[in-house]
């Protein structure tokens, strides 16, 4: 019921009761039918029970921010301490409070979006190249120089994002090795080729599968790693007070994250390759009657080292490019939570991204050279 | 309306009681057996030394560290008791401001203060943002910087901005971690005003962690000193200020301490 908060008699309005934040919409509603009010209408607050900020802008939205301020002169009876809460709301909405609001969803907005996501993506393959030069550039002089390495920083990383992934790296290409295995087996039994299926699995492993899932798998695992670490360093000005301090970012906190990401990645390759072979293996002697030694032997006769060393080639570009993605990312953190995720996702993408990418080109190149 | 009445302090009762609080992280210990009580509409400057634990004793009273021993009462009743739903209904009646601000960082000014009053106060989110523009016009920023984001606000207005946070839902209890720090002193002793203007009105009560000596004269009823890893003492400036202890007369005496004091003589 209205006149639990607001009575009108004539020319008198008088408020009551609470004028708090909880009766909001229901105050809101009062006032709102109340309409316009002249000037000459006579005010009183004596029935104000209990009165908090929403409260309080509320009534001096409908009576005024002058009169509000006036308070003392015409509302004597209310208690001192309302009158002055009165008036120190008056006095914070004289600022306008109303704000433009903002426009949106307009066509040429939706353009303009896909115009800065373009011009975006340039910049940003081109802060990526800047960044790697950058790092070379800190890299290849500090290499003459033993004795500013940071040894303890690198073995760190290299525990964590080389180490600690071992596990995870050898099931998964184990189960992928034991899958190539399976498909082989299924499409070559129609000709009567099933030995071949030792060929398949050999040549994918040690030329692509090694080296790609344990690259995908550091990508997903390291490089979110590293953008989410550096980042948090950014964010809370860690990074500006090193530069300030005059020691250099890229030598203390990027170029352990690359070496030891250069060190790891090709191990984990190597680990991927047996263990994807270990997979075929397996299957091979479990449901093909290939025996264990059968399948060494044809490695042996048919795969030639160069398979190998292609496939480990990769390991050391992927790496570079891995860690040089993370740690840039990281570097683009702005303060907010929601950057560092943002950011976070970004590197994941980026480098499985380029990793794949280059993949493909390696395959290509290769094939060209006949090796 | 209930307002306080500085001269009738004794007979309120308390709406904090921390009765031989312990406190320990690993070996350090940082509280044992401390007592301290907050009446209902008072402003009680909590002050001591850096790493005496003022920072730790606000998040245990609001329930954000489990205390290794002891009991604490807030609003008659022991948070740690309490279910998830009963403890959420006390808990929006805390406003907290923490000494580094922990505004959110992904929501821009106005919509960390609108949070509370659309989540607890149910108001739609206009009205709440508008209530929003108001509080940071009431803390001393202009409704400009409502739509920016806290990365690119300054150290003091990022203050100012938490304080309108903890401010939102009009608290019965107001928490407060150094919120003068990193203000200039015209802000500073607006803002003391300011807290004594809304206490006044609002009637609720204030823990002040600070080390503002002239916020501790100009706003604070009662001065609680933490010191060897428990209250010392709780009282009156002016007893707390003559206490026979080291560090509180090096505090009070020192050259700061006597030209807040009388400044605010003056
Ligand atoms: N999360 C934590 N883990 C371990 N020790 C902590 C933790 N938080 C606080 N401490 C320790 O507790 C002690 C008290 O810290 P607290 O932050 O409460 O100090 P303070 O009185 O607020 O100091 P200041 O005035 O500098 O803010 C310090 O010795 C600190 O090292
Ligand atoms: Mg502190």
């Amino acid at each position: 019921m209205p006149d639990e908060w607001l009575t009108v008699e004539g020319a008198n309005i008088s408020f009551q009761g609470k004028w708090t934040l909880d009766n909001f919409h229901a105050l809101k509603s009062v006032l709102s039918q109340q309409g316009e009010l002249s000037s000459k209408k006579k005010i009183s607050l004596n029935g104000i029970e209990r009165l908090d900020t929403a409260g309080a802008a509320l009534i001096i939205e409908f009576i005024g921010i002058e009169r509000a301020k006036q308070v003392p002169e015409w509302a004597s009876e209310l208690p001192k301490e309302q009158q002055a809460l009165l008036v120190r709301i008056a006095e914070a909405m004289e600022v306008p409070l109303d704000i433009p609001p903002c426009t949106r969803h307009s066509i040429t907005d939706a353009l303009a979006n896909i115009g800065q996501k373009m011009s975006d993506l340039w910049s940003q393959q081109r802060q990526l190249l800047a960044f790697i030069g950058l790092v070379l550039a800190t890299l290849i002089p500090l290499l003459l120089r033993p004795h500013r390495w940071r040894f303890t920083a690198t073995i760190a990383h290299i525990q964590q994002s080389g180490l600690n992934a071992v596990p995870i790296v050898a099931l998964l290409t184990f189960m992928v090795g034991a899958v190539v295995a399976f498909l082989g087996a299924t499409v070559l039994e129609d000709f009567g080729a099933t030995i071949y299926t030792i060929d398949l699995v050999a040549f994918s492993f040690l030329r692509e599968f090694g080296v790609l899932l344990a690259a995908i798998l550091l990508a997903g695992r390291t490089a979110s790693a590293f953008t989410a670490q550096l980042g948090a360093m950014k964010s809370n000005e860690e990074i500006d007070a090193l530069q300030a301090q005059g020691l250099d970012p890229i030598e203390l906190l990027v170029l352990p994250r690359v070496i030891a990401m250069l060190v790891s990645l090709p191990l984990l390759a190597f680990v991927g390759m047996l263990s994807g072979l270990l997979g075929g293996a397996v299957v091979a002697s479990l449901s093909l009657d290939i025996s264990l030694t059968q399948f060494m032997t044809t490695l042996q006769k048919d795969m030639s080292v160069t398979h190998f060393l292609v496939g480990l080639s990769k390991a050391p570009v992927f790496a570079f490019v891995i860690a040089v993605i993370g740690c840039l990312e990281g570097f683009k953190v702005s303060g907010s939570a929601q950057s560092v995720g943002a950011h976070t996702t970004s590197s994941v993408v980026q480098s499985i991204f380029m990793v794949i990418l280059i993949d493909a080109l390696a395959a290509l190149f290769f094939m060209e050279m006949g090796w | 309306m209930t307002h306080s009445n500085k001269s009738s302090e004794q007979h309120s009762q308390p709406v904090i009681s921390v009765r031989g609080l312990v406190n320990r992280f690993g070996a350090n210990v940082v509280h044992e057996n401390l007592d301290l009580t907050l009446n209902q509409g008072e402003i009680l400057g909590v002050v001591g030394g850096s790493g005496t634990g003022k920072s730790v004793l606000l998040r245990s009273i609001v329930g954000l560290k489990r205390p290794n021993d002891g009991t604490i009462e807030v609003l008659g009743t022991r948070l740690n008791d309490l279910s998830e739903e009963q403890r959420s209904q006390v808990e929006r009646r805390f406003g907290v401001l923490f000494q580094r601000g922990a505004l959110f960082s992904s929501l821009n000014l106005q919509e960390n203060i609108a949070l509370p009053l659309i989540e607890h106060a149910k108001l739609g989110r206009e009205e709440a943002e508008y209530l929003a523009r108001l509080k940071l016009s009431l803390v001393g920023l202009s409704p400009n910087t409502a739509l920016q984001f806290p990365e690119s606000l300054s150290g003091g207005m990022v203050k100012r901005a938490a304080l309108a946070r903890a401010l939102a839902l009009d608290p019965d209890i107001l928490f407060l971690d150094e919120p003068t720090a990193g203000l200039d002193p015209i802000g500073a002793a607006a803002f003391d005003e300011l807290l004594v203007t809304l206490r006044d009105a609002l009637g609720f009560s204030v823990f002040l962690v600070t080390h503002d000596l002239d916020t501790l004269y100009a706003a604070c009823d009662r001065v609680a000193v933490l010191s060897q890893k428990r209250v010392l003492v709780t009282d009156t400036l002016a007893r707390v200020a003559s206490y026979d202890d080291e560090w509180i007369q090096d505090y009070f005496q020192g050259p700061r301490g006597r030209a807040a004091q009388h400044a605010h003589q003056n």
